[in-house]
């Protein structure tokens, strides 16, 4: 078998973010879905979290192609 | 431009598709070395140009009913001063760090659009040094803040929160430590280099790779070239959106920090 151990590395490391990012937007979910006045001030932390857990898969995504 | 600046795609002979590397982004148009004048060097002279001269002119004559250029400008101003600055770091002294913010944000945001605008389809922030030159000037703003308001001792010792037991001052110093002076300007660079090369580089093998399937494939790998480019639509899409929300968010650590250097202890 020939081919590249990065991309496998890239592919275990996805496991990470991918349930992060879910956790993330359903307590956003929860939350807008118990107080929908609240919409506003949740959007931008959960955006906000959404682009540090999204940073760990790009760094990822990044070393599998440099590495 | 970009694919025929590539030199690694096959000639017409067809000796096999060599996917785009990190190679492909090292485009050196004068003096090649470390004193060439790349493409990202002059895209973001270009940059700084065109920002500058919009802000100029669409600035100028200002009114109190806005025109069209105005009311652009304002809105992406107020974008910033009100929801970035003014709620992260608060009503009191947010004004200082409004100009260093909103420029930050829109040579971030102008220098990220540049990666999928025809012409010059090349984003500067995928190659590391300017990424690491913004995360420098943030780096030295908030740290100095906040040496500047307890003096040097006290803010290392506020690192800590208060009314913890003694043996566990030195531990969590030393993580508070690694986390404000590596951590967070390395991920602060790499976060946003790594979107903007991972999201090029993306598309550049979607188009790149369409294009040799179209061209020297199979008739089934001709179908697949289609598909390929209908994909790298669907991803320039999504290129766009992740460019505006690295710029965003950029800013918005960017605040954070700044706030947090300016906040009073835990």
């Amino acid at each position: 078998m020939t081919g590249n151990i990065a991309i496998l590395g890239y592919g275990l490391s996805t496991l990470g973010p991918g349930i992060g990012i879910g956790l993330i937007f359903a307590a956003y979910l929860n939350g807008v879905a118990r107080q929908p006045e609240a919409r506003g001030m949740l959007q931008s932390i959960a955006i906000l979290g959404f682009a540090l857990t999204e940073a760990l898969a790009i760094f990822g995504l990044l070393l599998a192609f440099i590495l | 431009m970009i694919l025929h600046a590539l030199p690694s795609l096959a000639t017409a002979g067809g000796d096999g598709y060599q996917t785009p590397t990190t190679a492909d982004f090292y485009q050196p148009l004068w003096n090649d070395g470390p004193f060439a004048i790349t493409r990202p060097a002059v895209v973001l002279m270009l940059s700084v140009g065109l920002l500058a001269w919009w802000l100029i002119v669409s600035t100028r004559q200002a009114a109190i009913v806005p025109g069209k250029r105005q009311w652009v400008t304002e809105g992406l101003y107020g974008f910033i001063r009100n929801g970035v600055a003014r709620d992260i770091i608060g009503t009191k002294d947010f004004l200082r760090f409004v100009p260093l913010l909103f420029s930050m944000f829109m040579l971030i945001l102008v220098n990220n659009l540049f990666g999928v605008i025809p012409p010059v389809q090349y984003p500067t922030m995928s190659r590391i040094g300017i990424p690491i030159a913004l995360t420098l000037v943030v780096y030295v703003v908030y740290h100095y803040i906040g040496i500047k308001r307890v003096g040097l001792g006290a803010y290392f010792k506020n690192l800590v929160p208060a009314g913890l037991p003694g043996w566990i001052f030195l531990p969590i110093l030393l993580l508070e430590i690694i986390t404000f002076f590596i951590t967070r300007p390395l991920t602060l660079a790499l976060r946003l280099f790594g979107n903007m090369f991972a999201g090029h580089l993306l598309l550049l093998v979607f188009i790149t790779g369409g294009e040799y399937m179209l061209l020297h494939g199979s008739f089934g790998l001709k179908l697949a070239g289609v598909g390929a480019y209908a994909m790298a639509f669907l991803l320039t899409i999504f290129e766009i959106l992740i460019e505006f929300l690295q710029a965003w968010v950029f800013t918005l650590l960017a605040a954070t920090y700044i706030a947090g250097s300016l906040a009073d202890e835990h």
